[in-house]
């Protein structure tokens, strides 16, 4: 693409944002979901956490919460809302609508994408700064690797939303649909629990899950334990599932409702 | 190509169309729009119609032949064509939650060269709606919010499906005098529609579509010429088909009668008509609900509807 094509692919992001984010506001059981649960869910395990021992495993509270809550920031605040958001503009034909317009189809996907996105990076940087100050969790070690497992969370999340959309029917039966996701993710990606205390042979399968990546390198940013060798294998599963989400959404995307 | 007067902006050759459960919806469709022309395209619910345009907007590859809208494939060089191109959808298309000044403010932002919003929305009398949300919008009033952002950025084709389905005979003739308006302005129409009268008002050509096949096709007089005409009136009780005079003297080519009331097809309308009215009067019988028509697309329509039913 030449830079002339630049200038208004972020002219027609910024207007078809602004319109998603109107829509967003408009939609109270959604902004429920996307703000107060990935506040509120981390405390739920937080009794749990006590039994633990943390420090043996080189964990804090703080650190476990803190990625607790990025985490169903990019579940709720990202992920479901972005599978409601999909849905809804296909069903209502919107999609097919801005299709013949000039808008590209990842003009298209990614426009619709760029509030939930922006709502769950500014969540999470918001939760960072919070916990560092109220849980004593201190600056990160490696802030760069919290940034970069955000920006994987973030993008694997509006691709693996676009993805789910594919093969749901109706706006109510997103609900199921996007289930299987936050669950296996909840318990397997060290959102709910934190990977570390479960048996290692669990652990290691664990981590090809599709947030995993992007969960441990925010904690490993924070707690300095990753080694380069950790890192590179962990960015090398989020980038993976990267290229199969975009691979599998550009292959699957559904633009119109079915007949 | 050809010279600019006569450019072909819209060239659909062989088109067919394929769905999932393998419904051929278009088989065959070959048909070109020159600039500046309306061109219609007619046809019963399920003809293929909106299967056909979709085709030429781009949104779908034919599963044979080949598109060419201002020389270009729409579906693969999407690029190229979408900036010159304006699409009117079926039905829906716009976020229900959004306002009305919301969604043209969306659209003007995605669309190159888009003429002010406000003016569009005065064109199709939506200026005092801006505030309204979509879903509060009426049925025509929808039609017309899609039609004002189909023109935002002065296209040079513009597709409407089914543009004046839903509006009120006001609404749909106000429609009809911009779409006039829009070919004096040179803008290429194509559009489709199962209102006949629309056609034949509005149409410069248009073809007829019959279970995803082009079953007649040109000018209004074109499709209507070698069309029989029609006479029908009611006889008074007691008289009967056979006491007219005999219906081949009459010029009358096909008849039926159903109680009273009888039917004719002729091709000489003047002849037969004078000769059943010279009758009437001989005999000193009051022929009621007398009707009398030249041919019109309602005939052409209705004809080939038969016609299909009787070879199949």
């Amino acid at each position: 693409m030449s830079t002339l094509t630049w200038a208004p692919t972020g002219r027609r992001l910024r207007v078809l944002a602004r319109a998603e984010l109107a829509l967003l506001g408009r939609n109270r059981s959604v902004v429920f979901t996307a703000l107060v649960v990935p506040l509120a869910l981390p405390f739920t395990v937080r009794p749990a956490l006590d039994q633990i021992d943390l420090k043996k495993e080189g964990l804090s509270i703080g650190t476990v919460m803190m990625t607790a809550a990025i985490g169903y920031s990019l579940l709720f605040a990202v992920y479901t809302s972005l599978v409601n958001a999909y849905v809804a503009r296909r069903e209502e034909l919107v999609l097919k609508r801005l299709r013949t317009g000039e808008l590209s189809d990842a003009e298209i996907l990614t426009g619709t994408a760029l509030p939930a996105v922006v709502l769950g990076l500014a969540q999470a940087l918001l939760l960072c700064a919070g916990c560092a100050v109220l849980l004593h969790t201190g600056p990160p070690k490696a802030p760069y690797l919290t940034l970069l497992g955000l920006a994987a969370g973030l993008v694997l999340s509006a691709a693996l939303a676009a993805l789910t959309a594919s093969f749901t029917r109706s706006v109510e039966s997103g609900q199921v649909t996007a289930l299987p996701l936050v669950f296996f993710s909840m318990i397997g990606s060290g959102i709910a629990i934190p990977t570390e205390i479960l048996p290692d042979r669990l652990a290691s399968v664990c981590e090809l899950l599709p947030l995993s990546p992007a969960i441990r390198l925010v904690r490993g940013g924070w707690t300095g334990q990753l080694t380069a060798f950790e890192v590179l294998a962990t960015v090398a599963t989020a980038l993976a599932w990267t290229v199969v989400a975009v691979f599998a959404v550009r292959r699957w995307f559904r633009w119109e409702p079915r007949r | 190509m050809n010279t600019n007067e006569h450019e072909h902006v819209i060239e659909a050759t062989d088109l067919s169309r394929v769905y999932g459960g393998g419904f051929e919806a278009v088989r065959g469709v070959t048909f070109s729009v020159a600039r500046g022309e309306i061109f219609a395209l007619l046809g019963t619910n399920g003809a293929g119609k909106t299967s056909t345009v979709e085709l030429l907007e781009g949104l779908a590859a034919p599963a044979g032949g080949q598109v060419r809208v201002l020389g270009h494939d729409p579906f693969r060089e999407r690029a190229a064509v979408r900036p010159r191109t304006g699409v009117m959808l079926q039905e829906g298309g716009f976020p229900s939650d959004l306002t009305v000044a919301e969604t043209a403010r969306m659209w003007a932002g995605c669309t190159s060269g888009a003429r002010p919003e406000a003016e569009v929305l005065e064109l199709v009398g939506l200026a005092r709606k801006t505030g309204v949300r979509v879903k509060q919008l009426s049925g025509g009033e929808r039609r017309r919010l899609d039609l004002a952002l189909a023109l935002l950025g002065g296209p040079e084709v513009l597709f409407l499906d089914e543009p004046t389905t839903g509006l009120d005979a006001e609404g749909r003739r106000d429609t009809w005098e911009l779409v006039r308006g829009l070919r004096a302005a040179g803008t290429t129409v194509l559009l489709t529609t199962h209102y006949l009268e629309e056609a034949e008002g509005l149409a410069d050509r248009l073809a007829i579509l019959h279970e995803g096949r082009i079953a007649a096709s040109g000018t209004p007089a074109e499709v209507t010429a070698g069309r029989p005409s029609r006479m029908s009136f009611e006889l008074p009780d007691g008289y009967f088909l056979g006491d007219l005079p005999p219906l081949a003297d009459l010029g009358v080519c096909g008849h039926e009668s159903d109680g009273n009331l009888v039917r004719l097809r002729t091709r000489e309308l003047q002849r037969t008509a004078t000769g059943v009215l010279a009758w009437a009067e001989r005999a000193g019988v009051e022929l009621r609900r007398l009707d009398v028509r030249s041919a019109s697309l309602e005939e052409a329509f209705l004809g080939i509807a038969q016609e299909q039913e009787v070879m199949a």
